[in-house]
């Protein structure tokens, strides 16, 4: 498949992406070079998702595509067509947040607040498959996520408490 | 907004190769963690990349009946660690794929990316030299075989001809079975980081106490990966020992051609060569069934 020349300005060749985000089958029309990121902050208004070194290395843009962890600003759009991806926005259900959001709070987890929702969704990635983790197994989930404020003692002991708060499913 | 001029994807070898031979100014991509790091920082511009993600022959990890394992380059460092053929038989290159950058960056990069985009830096590279892996190659002209040794041309660059690419990883028996290994990555932190030296031994021990074979595979200890002739033609068939050890360390030095960079000194690197040799050895010649050596 080929998607014709792009110009070197964005919006001088668009595409229709379609895929699933938080759940919900969405169609939009953007630059076809941009990447998952920038779609989902600049044309579906999830600004949820951060960009912080934009390279790689802090996973502040963290989401997760078809239930894996991975970095939005790495990613072309077009490799998330047809596939679902899950974002910070997408784990409250209504006005109830999920437990990591709940614990990220309680434990003071949440400083400038800009790595979180990054932080989050690494966490949930490590939960989903492991629902009890050991603390270095955590740590070792998370260690593609910065934090600057360093929190990360908070950090881990929200995703512990996550953990427990899930076993017993409240 | 990435610099892109075009973008294909290719959904076969052979839809691939025709596509390369046509537009030689095609960059292939797979995983994309490097390629667009480049184009972020423009060393690429009106990048065209060619998508290979979709082709399904380059997917999987499987062990051949005679033993051989193939791995297609499309595995994601995520899979080579949980892979059970890789950890029961090859485990030295699960070490070293869990050595590499985070768990995102893992689910995403692809051990044929790594190996194509020619770093010294590689973090499956060390354990690749050591295990002799081979590499199939495939053109619009056929295919070949190159060994991992001679694939490796200098830094960036790598074996591919023009519209050429890579749809085998192979490593053969006698190149695992009685083997044992151990990987060091020494990095300033354990994860997001690129190695200021990374270090494979593979040892065969005979009798518990004599070196049948050693193999040392380097990163980041010259322009490209490397092994040690020196140091693995001394160790042959000598007894284990402290000292036999230290001079195999001190062997290795020899083959390196480091460089000083703002991650660490060359003096640093050669130091760290002749170090970790020997700590990578201690802990293979156990793995292999010798006796512990302080």
């Amino acid at each position: 498949m080929f998607w014709g020349f792009l110009g070197r300005r964005e919006g001088s060749l668009l595409r229709q992406f379609r895929l699933k985000v938080n759940g919900k089958e969405v169609q939009v029309e953007a630059p076809a070079g941009i990447t998952l990121l920038k779609l989902l902050r600049d044309y579906l208004g999830l600004t949820g998702t951060k960009e912080g070194c934009g390279e790689g290395e802090c996973g502040a843009c963290t989401v997760l595509l078809d239930g894996v962890a991975v970095v939005s600003c790495l990613l072309p759009a077009a490799k998330a067509e047809g596939r679902e991806v899950t974002t910070i926005e997408g784990l409250a259900q209504g006005e109830k947040l999920h437990p990591l959001q709940e614990a990220f709070i309680s434990e003071g987890a949440v400083q400038c607040g800009f790595c979180t929702p990054g932080m989050i969704l690494s966490a949930k990635a490590l939960l989903d498959n492991n629902p009890r983790p050991t603390k270095d197994e955590i740590r070792e989930a998370l260690s593609g996520n910065l934090c600057r404020c360093t929190g990360y003692s908070q950090i881990v002991r929200a995703v512990e408490k996550a953990a427990e708060v899930m076993a017993r499913g409240e | 907004m990435y610099d892109i001029k075009a973008y294909f994807e290719a959904e076969t070898i052979d839809e691939a190769t025709r596509l390369l031979a046509d537009n030689p100014n095609l960059i292939v991509i797979a995983g994309g963690t490097d390629v667009l790091i480049k184009i972020h920082h423009g060393k690429i511009q009106k990048a065209e990349l060619l998508s290979i993600r979709k082709i399904k022959s380059l997917e999987g990890i499987r062990k051949l009946e005679d033993g051989r394992i193939i791995i297609g380059p499309l595995s994601t460092f995520t899979q080579i660690i949980n892979d059970p053929v890789i950890k029961e038989n090859i485990p030295i290159l699960a070490e070293a794929a869990l050595s590499m950058g985070g768990p995102q960056i893992r689910n995403v990069a692809t051990i044929g990316g790594n190996i194509c985009n020619g770093a010294t830096s590689a973090d499956s590279a060390p354990s690749l030299f050591v295990l002799n892996a081979e590499l199939k190659l495939k053109g619009q002209q056929g295919e070949r075989i190159v060994p991992i040794q001679d694939f490796y041309l200098g830094p960036g660059r790598v074996d591919l001809k023009p519209g050429e690419i890579l749809t085998e990883i192979i490593i053969s028996p006698e190149n695992y079975i009685g083997y044992a290994g151990h990987y060091i990555k020494f990095s300033a932190r354990k994860a997001m980081d690129i190695a200021i030296l990374g270090v494979a031994v593979l040892c065969k021990i005979k009798e518990g106490t004599i070196f049948e074979d050693v193999r040392i595979g380097l990163g980041v200890a010259g322009p490209t990966p490397l092994r040690c002739p020196e140091a693995e033609a001394y160790a042959k068939g000598k007894s284990v020992s402290a000292q036999v050890i230290a001079e195999i360390g001190r062997l290795a030095v020899k083959s390196t051609k480091a460089r000083t960079s703002w991650r660490a000194s060359k003096e640093y690197r050669e130091h760290l060569v002749e170090e970790l040799t020997q700590r990578a050895l201690k802990a293979a010649i156990v793995k292999a069934g010798g006796e512990e050596i302080a």
